[in-house]
């Protein structure tokens, strides 16, 4: 038996396999070492990525943190005077600015992206595919353009700045994002639950309305807060179009000048008085407050969903 | 991806059959025709926008033409319009700041899918991403007061001892400058680059990265052989779109560029981009300027948009986007 196996030829399958094994054994170590290396130094990017997250706030705390009394929430800015060279008062009237700017854009753009996003689902034509061209290169294109087109279009015909243009041009900013957001969301609907509709007899926009909106929510209501507070921290299209950031009235008129939080913090950053500059960090802290508010909001969201997704 | 089973329109055959007629196919037509008629009016908007923009600076292409574009001198006080260094500001600035973010950008992508374990996945990518939350004009204040400092006094000097001052390290430590403008770019670009590429890559075949570990890879040989040459064109995808937002960026780079119009020297020059000068010109500009900034906004439209379709087309192909 072991004779007839001797006398067998060599398995080359067998013998290439000897052959591996041996190199293999010999880069082994090396190889390890190389890979622990690289895998080491892919972890330090990580760390990398997280260190300007942790300096940033932490700035912000430090510097504004001691300004974010009740007065300074509340009250309406002060000019500094030479007498009085650290009376800055609040900034009052600029919180409420950014949320009326951001409430009127959120109330443009909302019910707009619903419907372009129910029509990027339910027409597939080519037309449809190229308007999804001109809705993605939109999101792409930089807000201070979106800020030239809100004073060509509003700001000139109107003679005057107006919280009105930029809600417009954040509006503008918000739209590709809330669509894309709603598409997503009701393309992530079970066509089942479409059909169950459809076949009840209901009509298509009934059961668009009624069910495959509901059935998204979720995923819109992510993409809302996502580019609500995105829009919400904009400054460059502002800096155009809101006018006056030292305003230090309450005057709450949309189609005046209005105080916003980003112009103001661009403001006071720019600002000789040296009580101004130190006040920019209180500004910037109740901005970045705000903006993180609402996107970790939308995180927690949208990780419930994905955790029932899963279950 | 634009096989939609959900469209509703896509039966329309069936439902267009005589018997489906009447008071519902009406009622169908009416839905129809507003989803039409709003996609119409965004569609008009997005027009308004391009023309108003184009139009505006017509003045300026027809009376300066390619100077526009070639002169090496933006002096609108003088009625100098070259957008020479204002775009070549704009450009260095986001490729020095590619140069930062992509490795590290690259690195967070990977370790995110390969390294971390999965219940720590998903809070370390939602911290990265919140870097993208953080307002522009916060960065930039950061930069002013905390970045200007430790560039001119300690990074700067330290780079230019070291090079013995020879370019791109040369000139004044100013702080301010496009060394400057790059990093903080480098920092708001980062998490777009991390997230689309970590889609692009979590897109990828799971059998890639288990068959390469099957035949005896070591995990960097995976990473660096398999899975970063199977995602390239994903991965490009990521740095252009990172790059489109940097060349866009205003504020923060406005308040750490120093805000002068010269024509760039070294990395420690002052500059300005297209956008900021716009950000910081526009609202006071005379007649003629304001042609002269209208021109300037429309070759930043051209350029980001330009990115931004070839970026989106990269990524498309990976099918990450949709997700």
């Amino acid at each position: 038996m072991s004779d007839l196996l001797n006398t067998l030829p060599p398995d080359p399958i067998y013998d290439r396999r000897e052959k591996i094994r041996a190199i293999t054994a010999k880069t082994l170590r090396r190889r390890t070492r190389l890979s622990q290396l690289f895998v080491g130094a892919i972890s330090t990017t990580l760390v990398i990525a997280l260190v300007p997250l942790v300096l940033v706030l932490y700035t912000i705390v430090q510097r504004g943190g001691s300004d974010l009394t009740l007065a300074f929430v509340t009250k309406l800015p002060q000019v500094p005077t030479i007498g009085q060279q650290n009376a800055i008062g609040g900034i009052g009237n600029a919180i409420v600015g950014t949320l009326i700017v951001a409430a009127m854009a959120a109330a443009m753009a909302i019910p707009l992206s619903l419907i372009l996003g129910l029509y990027l689902v339910e027409m597939n034509t080519r037309l449809a595919r190229i308007f999804r061209g001109g809705v993605e290169i939109l999101s792409g294109i930089p807000s201070i353009l979106l800020g030239v087109f809100a004073y060509i279009f509003i700001v000139i015909p109107q003679h005057h700045f107006s919280a009105f243009a930029a809600s417009v041009a954040l509006a503008l900013l918000m739209t590709p994002v809330i669509t894309k957001a709603v598409e997503t969301a009701i393309r992530g609907v079970p066509d089942a639950v479409t059909e169950a509709g459809l076949a009840l007899g209901a009509r298509r926009s009934v059961v668009a309305r009624r069910v495959v909106l509901p059935a998204a929510r979720p995923g819109i209501i992510t993409g809302t807060l996502l580019a609500l507070a995105r829009a919400m921290g904009e400054t460059a299209p502002l800096l155009l179009i809101i006018g006056a950031t030292d305003s230090s009235t309450w005057d709450l008129n949309p189609f005046h000048s209005m105080s916003a939080l980003p112009t103001l913090t661009y403001f006071y950053s720019n600002s000789s008085f040296p009580s101004q500059h130190r006040a920019a960090w209180g500004v910037a802290l109740v901005l970045v407050v705000l903006v993180l508010i609402l996107n970790v909001t939308s995180r927690l969201i949208s990780a419930r969903l994905s955790r029932r997704a899963q279950a | 991806m634009n096989q939609s089973t959900k469209s509703l329109l896509s039966r329309r055959n069936a439902s267009d059959s005589p018997r489906a007629k009447g008071a519902r196919g009406e009622s169908d037509r009416f839905y129809v025709w507003t989803l039409r008629g709003f996609a119409a009016l965004f569609s008009a908007i997005l027009l308004e926008f391009v023309y108003s923009i184009v139009h505006q600076s017509w003045p300026a292409w027809t009376h300066e033409g390619l100077t526009l574009l070639t002169g090496t001198t933006w002096n609108p006080a003088n009625s100098v319009y070259g957008g020479l260094p204002l775009i070549l500001d704009t450009v260095i600035s986001t490729l020095v700041a590619l140069l930062f973010a992509v490795p590290v950008g690259l690195g967070t992508a990977l370790v995110l899918n390969f390294v971390l374990p999965r219940r720590l996945q998903t809070i370390t990518a939602s911290m990265v991403e919140l870097l993208a939350a953080i307002p522009s004009v916060v960065y930039g204040l950061w930069g002013l007061y905390v970045l200007v400092p430790w560039m001119s006094t300690t990074i700067q000097p330290w780079l230019g001892r070291l090079s013995g001052g020879a370019w791109p390290f040369s000139g004044d430590p100013l702080g301010a400058g496009i060394m400057l403008a790059s990093t903080v770019l480098a920092v708001m670009i980062l998490p777009t680059i991390v997230a689309i590429s970590r889609d692009v890559i979590a897109a990828l075949p799971k059998d890639l990265n288990e068959g390469a570990l099957s035949l005896g890879a070591s995990r960097s040989q995976v990473l660096r052989k398999v899975i970063l040459p199977s995602a390239k064109s994903g991965i490009l995808g990521a740095i252009s779109l990172g790059a489109g937002r940097a060349l866009g960026e205003t504020v923060a780079v406005l308040m750490v560029i120093g805000g002068n119009a010269q024509m760039p020297r070294s990395l420690f020059s002052v500059g300005a981009t297209l956008a900021s000068t716009i950000a910081t010109e526009y609202t006071e500009a005379s007649p003629g300027n304001v042609a002269a900034l209208g021109a300037l906004a429309v070759i930043l439209m051209v350029l980001t948009a330009a990115v931004n379709a070839f970026a989106r087309r990269l990524v498309r192909r990976t099918g990450a986007l949709s997700s």
